[in-house]
């Protein structure tokens, strides 16, 4: 049978691309300097979410909380294989913690309305709190399965999947609907396909439109576009906070309670150092002194 | 590591921003009339072009994240046999998969059987970035030449039944030329095709050997239809889709590209379905498959030094010898300057050869479907047929020799620790070395090349190029080039005029001004346009000059004395 999904996706800056001029002096990172990419983990997320279409059939929706530069990441999305997405983005949204983003994205899930499985990636690689995807399970009251590495079994309303720790497994089972959070070592994502890039390649939000048309000229004008984009299913949907229907008191930095008080810099300076004679018992006794450290071996 | 490896390959972005293809998509998307029935192809020219760029993005990244860091590993495990099946490494499984769900296989067949309708042009950079990644990866991806011969010669039938499958990368594809008695000279291939006429249908027998690839589903086979011929006029091609009745007899252990499983094949009463008309099967049929397969060749030889220049000047700038990097020692700078010449000389030459084959096609379909094709059309064709059939041979000699150089040098840069199986240089070495070799070697290229060269057959190109404005900084190289268009001439009538062993003696001293004559004024075009290129120019057209200069020589001063000694010292 097939099944509705919908996956939590973040834009995150692309730590991969940290150099020295990223990082100001009070230590907060300047996020324009560094790219932004599709949170790693939550493409495990997704990519288990088309396996279960590709398996059982259904659709895949992802929904994204952020400023408009955040639907590159939705393109991204299509082009890797998702039926439709949605961005939330709204001035009220801004500076959320966990709590007021859970919240947002809790009201856009709740309009989107009939579901069966809702995926998320395990933590995102900014914030690294893991904590969206439990607080959207427990606002939406749904059961959630954290750490999930693989569906086991997915029939008669009933998931089992087996759940990856350090030290081990633990395979568990509950009815749907249902929240997954998905660590890395799930799957490969799959790459974006070419033929999916180019069909999705001008799907846009309402802002991006005058920028569009100044590529693609031959549309005329804004409104010629918009409504081609709306026949050609290329309108991504943008939901503010009056279409949430949302308690605003919850929402952004005024529904945050978690603030940022101190970020210290963390310098990380060698204390002694050792010479190692450059010979073969040199080297030996440094192996040794490794092995009994813990750090080899 | 890098992250994509067509985002940061500067020139090959630029190649693909030089390309001309207005005529040529004019023609293959027929006015851009699929893009109401087929959402991926292309609105307009602008469209199309952009839709290039984000293909070649999607594979790059593909190349340089799932594909790159298995490499090695994939090289170390290789191809398999195991009880009559060929088993494919578990990193190209893996690869395999990544551009299957990337969509993008069947890179040059039309949209109507799922393809991508790509000129060649385009596809031949998506043949450098995945030779880049893993050389041998490239045999398994790049012979989607056998569908665009599919496409070409087969009845609608056939190709209704086998291309969409090639499209949606569940089939691969197998050229079924070499036997263990015909190698080069394919005249002497003695599989037998028989007609069945209780069946009405084929049946293939005989062995074949050396086939890379040879346990893809989908095989051109080149087999004896007429019984008693013994030359080339009695061959035919077919098609056949494996089944029990082929059997993999054994692979080969090869020096590298071991994830390229090349097969011994033996075929026994196998049902096969003939392409195009009897005793074409060579003469055009697989003279075709193989032109194309030797650009993608090229490309591959191209993707290899691509990948050893950037491990070279990766371990030059990082080793420091004498209180410096080696970089900066003119000895190896020099010999990194050299491959960075030779590679974008390379690439340069790939895509104008592409360019006259993708008009050819165009053409040759012009031709084809006009119910009277006007003689201005003809002369086209003919045109474009003189320069593909000229620069295909030269592109692949010239790409895969080029190739051993920049691996040979590459290694040199590194030392030592370049010959140890730690460091990718040795793979890359190993790997590039059938490249001159398979698909027709070196020496067989400048045959297909000498006859039209020695017709005169590339004035037409370097007149054009001659009477061209490069601007006035450009002017004292121009002038010198012209003056070599001049020596090139002159070398052409003195050959012409010796006697035919003379002739083949020195073949490969015209091919090799020939070829740099050519890539000389490629370059001074590009310098007109880009500093990196004018930088380039300053360096690679004066060697390349020096090289023109001493083949002209060997030419002027031609004569039997060699092939008296050859006779005299190799005889026993």
């Amino acid at each position: 049978m097939p099944y509705r999904s919908i996956v939590l996706v973040k834009q995150v800056p692309d730590t991969r691309s940290i150099r020295g001029e990223v990082m100001t002096a009070d230590g907060t990172m300047n996020r324009a300097a560094l790219p932004a990419i599709l949170n790693p983990e939550d493409l495990n997320a997704l990519e288990m979410a088309l396996q279960v279409r590709d398996q059982y059939g259904g659709t895949v929706t992802i929904i994204t909380m952020g400023p408009p530069q955040a639907a590159t990441v939705l393109r991204e999305a299509l082009a890797r294989g998702a039926d439709k997405v949605i961005l939330l983005s709204d001035r009220k949204f801004a500076g959320a913690d966990t709590q007021a983003t859970s919240y947002t994205l809790k009201c856009a899930i709740a309009r989107v309305g009939e579901f069966d499985l809702v995926f998320c990636g395990r933590q995102a690689i900014d914030g690294d709190t893991a904590q969206v995807g439990p607080q959207v399970a427990q606002k939406l009251g749904l059961p959630q399965i954290t750490y999930a590495e693989s569906i086991v079994s997915l029939e008669a309303g009933e998931i089992i999947v087996q759940r990856a720790f350090d030290l081990g497994t633990e395979v568990v089972k509950c009815k749907l609907p249902c929240l997954l959070t998905v660590v890395d070592s799930a799957n490969r994502p799959r790459p974006a396909s070419a033929r999916r890039r180019i069909r999705n390649k001008l799907a846009a939000i309402p802002s991006e439109i005058p920028a569009l048309l100044a590529q693609w000229p031959e549309f005329g004008d804004p409104a010629a576009l918009q409504s081609y984009l709306q026949k050609n299913g290329l309108a991504i949907p943008v939901w503010t906070a009056a279409d949430l229907a949302a308690d605003e008191a919850l929402l952004g930095l005024g529904g945050s309670p978690t603030q940022v008080h101190k970020v210290s810099y963390v310098v990380l300076e060698a204390a002694e150092s050792k010479e190692i004679p450059a010979t073969p018992e040199g080297i030996q006794a440094l192996i040794d002194e490794l092995v009994q450290e813990y750090i080899l071996g | 590591m890098s992250e994509n490896f067509f985002l940061d390959n500067s020139d090959l972005q630029f190649r693909l921003d030089q390309l001309d293809l207005h005529e040529i998509l004019e023609m293959k998307e027929q006015g851009y009339r699929f893009h109401a029935e087929i959402p991926a192809a292309p609105r307009n020219y602008a469209d199309a072009r952009d839709n290039y760029r984000l293909i070649l993005e999607v594979l790059g990244e593909i190349c340089a994240r799932v594909i790159a860091p298995r490499a090695s590993e994939a090289d170390e495990e290789g191809a398999t046999f195991h009880d009559g099946e060929v088993l494919y490494a578990a990193a190209t499984q893996e690869a395999m998969e990544a551009i299957q769900q990337a969509e993008l296989m069947g890179a040059m067949l039309p949209w109507q059987y799922g393809g991508l309708n790509l000129p060649e042009t385009v596809y031949q950079m998506m043949v450098e970035l995945v030779s880049r990644a893993e050389a041998g990866l490239m045999t398994i991806f790049g012979l989607q030449e056998v569908a665009a011969t599919v496409n070409e010669y087969a009845d609608e039938e056939t190709k209704a039944r086998v291309l969409p499958k090639f499209a949606r990368g569940e089939v691969g594809g197998a050229m079924v030329l070499t036997e263990p008695d015909a190698g080069s000279d394919l005249g002497a291939v003695q599989t037998r095709a028989t007609y069945d006429e209780t069946n009405d249908s084929w049946r293939l027998n005989g062995v074949k050997r050396f086939i890379t690839n040879g346990n893809a589903e989908v095989q051109l086979v080149l087999a004896r239809s007429e019984e008693g011929s013994a030359d080339a006029r009695g061959l035919s091609l077919f098609l056949v889709e494996r089944d029990a009745s082929v059997r993999i007899r054994r692979i080969e252990n090869k020096l590298g590209i071991h994830t390229s499983p090349t097969c011994e094949i033996q075929y026994k009463d196998t049902p096969a379905t003939l392409i195009g008309k009897r005793r074409f099967g060579l003469l055009r049929y697989a003279m075709a498959l193989m032109n194309g397969a030797r650009l993608a060749v090229g490309a591959q030889g191209l993707g290899i030094a691509e990948a050893a220049y950037r491990e070279a000047a990766h371990y030059a700038g990082e080793r420091a010898q004498f209180g410096r990097s080696i970089r900066d020692l003119p000895a190896v700078g020099r010999m990194l300057l050299e491959m960075r010449g030779e590679i974008e000389a390379a690439r340069a030459l790939i895509c104008e050869t592409g360019r006259w084959v993708d008009l050819l096609k165009c053409y040759e379909q012009a031709v084809a479907e006009a119910e009277s094709p006007d003689l201005e059309l003809r002369q086209k064709q003919k045109q474009a047929a003189n320069m593909a059939d000229i620069l295909t041979p030269l592109t692949k000699y010239y790409a895969t020799e080029m190739g051993n150089r920049v691996c040979y040098q590459a290694m040199q840069v590194h030392g030592g620790v370049g010959y140890m199986r730690e460091f990718n240089i040795e793979r890359h070495c190993r790997d590039v070395r059938i490249t001159n070799i398979y698909e027709g070697t070196s020496q067989l290229q400048i045959v297909a090349a000498l006859g039209k060269l020695l017709g005169q057959g590339l004035d037409p190109l370097l007149d054009e190029w001659t009477a061209r404005d490069y601007g006035p900084e450009q002017a004292a190289l121009k002038e010198q080039l012209v003056a070599a268009n001049i020596l090139f001439k002159g070398s052409v009538a003195i050959l012409k005029e010796k006697a035919r062993p003379v002739i083949d003696y020195h073949a490969s001293d015209l091919a090799d001004m020939a070829v740099h004559l050519v890539n000389s004024w490629l370059l001074l075009r590009d310098a007109a346009l880009r500093e990196s290129k004018r930088d380039l120019a300053q360096v690679y057209i004066p060697t390349s000059l020096t090289r023109i200069h001493a083949a002209a020589r060997a030419i002027g001063n031609a004569s039997d004395i060699p092939l008296q000694v050859q006779a005299r010292l190799l005889a026993n």
